[in-house]
């Protein structure tokens, strides 16, 4: 396997895109990556494409294909990947491994979801798909549902508050309102999250990730012929996934994300660092509760000390560990196609040193942490400057 | 969302009767069935195995944002419930009453779970009830 | 000959008051509870309707029972309130208590008497020999029009009865019917709710049947109202079985265990059956019982019932009825409708 580098990437504004459809949000994202990349449309070579459930929303399958079409690719392979909500994690790691292994050497990701056009209602049974739609979706346990499943244990079992997962939330607004790319820039405070309507209680509207349309692309090249297109290629040092039970219930635990365990120390493993090494973290906060255990499950923290970690501002821009300084799911938005494909866009942005107002200082090195359904896969990307 | 009439069908031991399966070689329980055991793979000895329902309240959410099918049902609790015989089941918890709460003991009854419009087929289900 | 192995009774939590619907009305409360005799009803859950209702009383007729469900050669549902025009409710009962497939199963209608009919039904397949044990189960979960006099009664319940002629608690010494062609109450095809002939119900329908088929078995079994510790006549309210139990020479104590509906409305297909079980929540063995059910359109059931031995070794298996008419939880109007499926959400 040969070195693999980001050298381009490409971020539609997130939000009500009203006046963008699907095959919009892909070419808006993709022309600023290819831009970024400094590449042409007929240097490219292989496509992922990556959406959770384009049929449901907008009824359009094989956007492959039609990511490839807009962007002006010329009759590459392009492959739709779908993940859940890890769908664009799962992406780049098929883009990462096809440029790796040496069959392709330019490859675009790009993630995208179109949602709404559907009902609140419509859009929570498109999503409880990611979860067991025969056992979890049909006997209306939503996808919050789930969730809420987790934290209420995780309340029982560690202590852990409301006013805590209300701190996660909080914390990504202030990234969130940082970020020109981001859904929400409002700043909230605990008081805010705590007084939000209960969509699955303990879960309230505000820990929860929003609807949301967007898309986010990148380009990838061989770490060896990156310097043609950009002067700071950022390195792939590690790219792993893992998947567990479809069903929550066929879970060893309720407090954990097996999966996010095993492909992130798969992922430390591959790049050979260790936890104090990484500068800053995108995690898949698609609910309050599922920071503070990917905080746990990535081994930032033992379990059950995260979220105490958090509400203490530990994970604060600049802090100890910054973490979702795009704003996260909850602020920056979800997605849930472009979800895993944007946490990289990040991630390569701080690490070039061109996040503004929310830079990390110093950053080298950056994760990504992308989850489908309720955890039945997890996949975590570490990358790195390269000097 | 209307449910082909085969798919409730197919899986009416389990959601009437939570009938599950036992693998007879390790003497792992499963709900739902499965066709491979977890430990056995290949060797799997499966036989269907009913769980007798009772349990207690391991998690619990009460819902108050539905999907499509559940819009007129809210708000509505659903557990997860450890089965006396080991495995995790999610249900409905029907409100009679008392307080749901972790730990707290439960039975099954069949209810209701969503009726398909004004002409379609009404899907009848295990639920949990606090005993 | 045949007689009860086991029963269960099941009546939903949630409680109407005769006041809250009177309020809505402008109705006087006070003389619909004394001209009624009720006093509140049951409303079934959202989630709740007459095959749910008839399999939780399936199940606990057979854990009462005891006996393999596998062993049930016939199950049949009386309900005006199937949850299908056309599907037996009767097959998901079955389905639900693990009996089946080797059975037979239907739905029967015949207004409030139809799960009578189907204990008649069962008792001459188990007499016959054709079946080892069979269950007739009455279950409904009835409308009345909003504003309607049936809104004050109109509840839901049912109860199940497992018959067989081993190990029984309570044999069965004879039955008798009374049917005319009587329209007295009815719901056509594809219509919510039912329509009644107000008065008309009282002396020519309910009074003239129950009688008519009570008088039968008198004169059939050659006793007499002292001679039964309990009666239970069918009751769509407090009024009419005390009335009719006056007139046939009953007195208030016998009648009194098995007079559910002032507690919990009239549950239709369910209402005999389930004063039925609460008497045998509390029967002696050697206690005589009569039941006379009724059904409009019309008709009236009887039966006669000497209690066994084998009550005692049973009575802990079962939940009881005025256990369950206890265990209430009050709801409004609006939450009514709402249950009821009254609002029209789309």
């Amino acid at each position: 396997m040969r070195d693999v580098a980001i050298i381009g990437v490409g971020l539609t504004k997130f939000g009500e895109r009203w006046e963008t459809g699907l095959r919009g949000l892909m070419a808006e994202a993709g022309l600023a990556a290819l831009q970024d990349a400094n590449i042409g449309s007929d240097e490219i070579q292989m496509v992922y494409g990556s959406t959770m459930a384009s049929g449901r929303f907008v009824g359009q399958e094989h956007v492959a294909a039609m990511l490839s079409d807009q962007l002006g690719f010329k009759n590459v392979p392009a492959t739709r990947i779908e993940n859940a909500c890890a769908s664009g994690g799962s992406a780049l790691r098929q883009g990462y491994i096809a440029c790796a292994s040496g069959a392709v050497d330019t490859v675009v990701v790009g993630g995208v979801e179109k949602m709404t056009d559907v009902t609140t209602s419509e859009a929570t049974t498109a999503l409880g798909g990611a979860g067991d739609q025969e056992w979890e979706l049909a006997q209306g346990i939503t996808f919050p549902g789930l969730y809420a499943l987790m934290a209420r244990r995780h309340m029982h079992e560690y202590g852990t508050t409301e006013e805590q997962l209300a701190s996660v939330a909080v914390k990504n607004h202030e990234n969130g309102h940082k970020n020109k790319y981001a859904q929400y820039r409002k700043l909230i405070t605990i008081e805010d999250v705590m007084k939000s309507k209960v969509i699955a209680d303990p879960l309230k509207v505000f820990d929860c990730s929003p609807i949301t349309d967007g898309a986010a692309v990148v380009v990838l090249a061989p770490l060896e012929k990156a310097k043609k297109y950009t002067d700071t290629p950022i390195k792939i040092v590690g790219s792993a996934q893992a998947s567990d039970s479809l069903g929550l219930a066929q879970r060893e635990s309720l407090t954990e994300i097996k999966a996010t365990r095993i492909a992130g120390d798969e992922a430390f493993k591959q790049a050979k660092l260790e936890r104090k090494d990484i500068d800053l973290v995108e995690v898949h906060d698609c609910f309050t509760i599922a920071e503070i255990m990917a905080m746990e499950d990535l081994g930032f923290y033992k379990k059950g000390e995260a979220a105490k970690a958090i509400e203490d501002g530990e994970t604060r821009l600049n802090a100890k560990l910054s973490v979702n300084t795009s704003g996260g799911l909850k602020a920056c938005g979800h997605p849930v196609g472009a979800t895993g494909v944007k946490q990289a866009v990040e991630v390569v942005w701080q690490l070039r040193g061109d996040a503004g107002d929310r830079q990390v200082s110093g950053a080298e090195i950056g994760m990504t942490h992308n989850v489908g359904g309720s955890g039945a896969t997890a996949v975590v990307h570490i990358l790195k400057r390269v000097n | 969302m209307e449910t082909a009439p085969a798919s409730s069908w197919r899986k009416q031991n389990a959601s009437y009767n939570l009938v599950g399966n036992k693998c007879e070689k390790c003497g792992a329980v499963y709900f739902p069935s499965r066709i491979i055991c977890k430990n056995c793979g290949r060797e799997s000895k499966l036989k269907e195995h009913k769980l007798t329902g009772e349990g207690e309240v391991y998690s619990y959410t009460n819902i108050t944002a539905p999907s499509d099918t559940f819009k007129d049902d809210a708000p509505y609790t659903v557990g997860m419930i450890k089965t006396i015989e080991g495995p995790l089941v999610e249900g409905h918890i029907v409100e009679n009453g008392k307080e749901v709460k972790i730990g707290a003991k439960v039975r099954t009854v069949l209810r209701k779970m969503y009726v398909d419009g004004d002409e379609g087929l009404i899907h009848y289900h295990y639920k949990f009830e606090l005993v | 000959m045949a007689g009860i192995v086991g029963y269960g009774a099941y009546v939903p939590m949630y409680r109407i008051k005769v006041d809250e619907i009177a309020r809505i009305w402008h109705e006087s409360a006070d003389q619909i509870k004394h001209g009624l005799g009720v006093k509140e009803k049951s409303v079934p859950g959202r989630d709740e309707d007459a095959a749910t209702i008839a399999a939780e009383a399936a199940r606990r007729a057979v854990f009462y029972a005891g006996i393999d469900p596998q062993e049930i050669g016939a199950i049949y549902v009386g309900s005006e309130s199937h949850p299908y025009a056309v599907k037996p409710t009767a097959a998901t009962v079955a389905q639900a208590i693990g009996a089946g497939p080797n059975m037979t199963a239907a739905d029967l209608e015949f207004a409030c008497k139809a799960g009578t009919a189907g204990l008649q039904m069962v008792m001459g397949l188990v007499d016959s020999g054709m079946i080892k044990y069979g269950m007739a189960i009455g279950s409904d979960t009835s409308q009345g029009k909003p504003g309607d006099a049936l809104e004050y009664t109109a509840s839901a319940g049912g109860a199940g009865f497992i018959l067989g002629k081993d190990g029984t608690i309570a044999d069965i010494l004879a039955t008798t019917s009374y049917t005319t062609d009587t329209p007295d109450f009815w719901r056509r095809e594809g219509i919510g709710f039912p329509s009644h002939g107000g008065r008309f119900t009282g002396e020519h329908a309910y009074f003239k049947h129950t009688i008519g088929a009570t008088k039968q078995m008198l004169e059939k079994t050659g006793m007499k109202p002292a001679d039964f510790d309990y009666a239970v006549f069918h009751q769509p309210n407090g009024k009419f079985p005390t009335n009719v139990a006056a007139m046939l020479g009953f007195k208030p104590e016998q009648i009194k265990q098995g007079l559910i509906t002032p507690s919990i409305g009239n549950t239709y297909s369910g209402a005999s059956m389930i004063g039925l079980a609460a008497v045998l929540d509390e029967a002696k063995p050697g206690n005589k019982v009569l039941v006379t059910s009724f059904g409009s359109g019309a008709g009236s059931d009887s039966f006669v019932l000497e209690v066994k031995d084998e009550i005692e070794r049973k009575r802990s298996k079962a939940r009881k009825v005025w256990d369950m008419v206890a265990k209430k939880m009050y709801i409004d109007y609006a939450i009514y409708l709402k249950t009821r499926g009254t609002i029209k959400l789309k």
